[in-house]
């Protein structure tokens, strides 16, 4: 395949990612695996709003459902009494191998983007926006309350903690390879048609909304891996699948540069590697024999200050939403027309 | 004395009132910057909110009512300015989606900056706390905060109106909210019109952030957020291009919450933000334009 060089680029930062975690102590190395599923989650963003130019507040819902999902099925049955009581029947004495609960986070996060989507996908602009936000917060809103299908306002205490380097490094491949299969297909090449042009990708016989609707099912996939992936990490609770998760990983995606996979994944890791070191530094560090202290809460400020300044200086990201290629002339396709 | 259906009584009927009372002047402070700059300010709540904590310092170092409230139009008025020059003036021009994450990113900042400083206990602003208790009209009880609420609510939009119809300059906002480009051309001075769309929006937002730290004193880094997610649902509901169709759906959404949050029992309140929003997103796709915009104009592609 002619394009498959642009693979190279992110599979390469992501391994290199995967690699150098496998350096550091192990405390350290839990910021190299968040970062990992934090790839997976900005990858399943930007299959939906780099490929189609419209914006979505609504994918973390995707990564509860996910983790919800992955949760309920793995923590063990002697332990779903003391941590969920209030839940179903038939969730009680289920139980699921890691893997399974992986795959069906997944495949729950991709049927919930399809339901979602089918109404949803006719709109675009604020309205979208909007509509999006608006499914973010009825799915926080349900999983706040409903304790038949979860933990409700607790932590998902119990849930083995199985999400290590090599697990959330081979998905974050899997999600980029699945990014690059749909961009590079016949679909991806539609859908990227209707952002550059809507009324011009019509005219050939693209269809907006089934283009739209596509992506959002695979990139609710995607979520709802990313998901699963981080409820195996960390004891999800409902406010970290929420508001703070949504603006950090679209930060992420525009500081990156939304339209290209690359810039997907550039932004993920340099927004996680400097919102980790911060994270740290905030503990107290030292580098080069300065010693470094930073109120809580710095890294949001810094996160928060490069994000707008980002938008402001350079809205098509880091990578100018371009694909790295190899030889011959960098790609400037999108970069003229980002939208997002 | 209650209303017989859903046991809603006069103090629920009142706090409504008083709540879409002042989530339309939030959408009115939205809709005005959107009608210039075609810019949705997702970081207007961080503006309420920072008025609120001037509130509660002032309440703190125990300045009298005036000065506190000086103290809250001051700051709110200050960052809205800031914000126009840092944020609003780069931006210009850019399509609505990237303004729209960049304002999201200005508000996380604001929250951060909030959440540094003040720590996420919050404080509380008390020197309007006298007006939360009741006033006794004709056998009903109802607090004051929900008459002043819905008396300041109205007055702000009375002096908007006469401001926007009655004056040169209110003429110009109207035209370069009608067609911005088209507008210059004929003598609107484009910075002039933003700054002054700016400052009222500032300046509601001041009045806004007054009114419901009487409502709730206690103010936490992330103060009217919500609020502010429920006022942009009901602006975009409502039909952000208009100014009245914006205040009617900011009124709307207010009023319903409020109503409803007083009226049903906690077990079913609780999922009240989830029907809200479901009901937000139906009336999106039944009527994309907004729910009370009935003019005949097409968009273009």
């Amino acid at each position: 395949m002619r394009h498959l060089e642009e693979l190279i680029g992110p599979v390469v930062l992501v391994a290199a990612a995967a690699l150098l975690g496998t350096l550091v102590s192990i405390s350290t190395q839990t910021y190299f695996t968040d970062t990992l599923v934090k790839v997976s989650i900005v990858v399943a963003l930007y299959v939906f709003i780099g490929n189609s130019g419209v914006l979505s507040f609504g994918h973390i819902s995707f990564v509860a459902l996910g983790a919800w999902t992955a949760g309920v099925l793995s923590v063990p049955t002697s332990e779903k009494p003391a941590i969920m009581p209030n839940l179903a029947h038939f969730l009680v004495h289920r139980h699921t191998g890691n893997v399974t609960s992986l795959a069906i986070a997944a495949i729950v996060g991709g049927i919930a983007a399809f339901v979602v989507g089918i109404p949803l996908m006719r709109l675009s602009g604020l309205a979208a926006g909007i509509a999006t936000f608006a499914v973010l917060e009825i799915t926080h809103n349900i999983l706040t309350y409903e304790e038949r299908i979860g933990p409700g306002q607790n932590a998902f205490s119990s849930v083995p903690e199985t999400t290590g380097l090599r697990q959330a490094g081979i998905a974050a491949v899997v999600c980029v390879v699945v990014a690059f299969a749909y961009a590079r297909s016949r679909y991806g090449r539609l859908l990227r048609a209707t952002r550059e042009d809507d009324a011009a990708a019509r005219a050939v016989g693209a269809s907006v909304y089934r283009q739209r609707l596509i992506a959002f099912t695979v990139s609710g996939f995607l979520a709802g891996l990313a998901g699963g992936l981080y409820v195996h990490l960390l004891p999800v609770q409902v406010n970290s699948v929420y508001l703070d998760l949504t603006f950090i990983t679209l930060a992420m995606l525009v500081v990156g540069g939304a339209t290209s996979l690359f810039g997907a994944v550039v932004g993920a890791l340099a927004v996680s590697a400097l919102d980790s070191w911060l994270a740290v530094a905030e503990n107290g560090t030292s580098v080069l024999g300065w010693h470094i202290d930073l109120p809580p809460g710095t890294a949001e400020i810094v996160v928060g200050i490069l994000m707008a300044a980002v938008l402001i200086l350079r809205p098509s990201g880091l990578t100018g939403g371009r694909e790295l290629r190899l030889r011959g002339v960098p790609w400037r396709g999108s970069a003229s027309r980002a939208q997002v | 004395m209650t209303v017989a259906i859903l046991n809603i009584d006069w103090q629920t009927l009142a706090d409504g009132l008083a709540l879409g009372a002042i989530y339309a002047l939030m959408a009115v402070g939205i809709g005005l910057v959107f009608g210039v700059l075609r810019l949705v300010n997702f970081a207007y709540g961080q503006l309420v909110m920072a008025g609120a904590f001037a509130l509660a310092l002032a309440s703190q170092w125990g300045w009298p009512v005036w000065a506190a409230i000086v103290l809250c139009f001051a700051v709110v008025l200050t960052l809205s300015i800031a914000m126009e020059h840092l944020v609003f003036r780069p931006l210009r021009g850019h399509s609505p989606a990237v303004m729209l994450v960049a304002t999201f990113a200005v508000a996380f900042l604001m929250q951060s900056i909030a959440l540094l400083w003040f720590g996420s206990l919050g404080k509380i602003a008390t020197s309007l706390a006298y007006l939360n208790r009741p006033w006794t009209l004709a056998g009903v009880d109802i607090r004051k905060i929900a008459v002043v609420a819905v008396v300041v609510a109205v007055v702000c939009l009375v002096l908007l109106q006469v401001l926007l119809t009655r004056t040169e300059i209110g003429l110009h906002m109207r035209a370069a909210s009608m067609d911005f480009s088209t507008s210059r051309m004929l003598g609107v001075r484009a910075n002039r019109v933003i700054s002054l769309a700016v400052l009222l929006s500032g300046a509601l937002a001041a009045v806004v952030a007054v009114m419901l730290t009487v409502q709730s004193p206690l103010v936490t880094p992330d103060f009217a957020l919500r609020d502010t997610i429920v006022v942009l649902a009901g602006v975009v509901v409502g039909g952000l291009n208009r100014p009245i169709p914006a205040t009617l759906g900011g009124f709307t959404i207010g009023f319903a919450t409020g109503v409803l949050g007083g009226a049903l029992p906690t077990n079913q309140s609780q999922y009240l933000p989830a029907l809200v929003f479901a009901a937000v997103i139906l009336v999106l796709l039944v009527r994309p334009r907004g729910l009370f915009d009935f003019s005949k104009t097409v968009e273009r592609v």
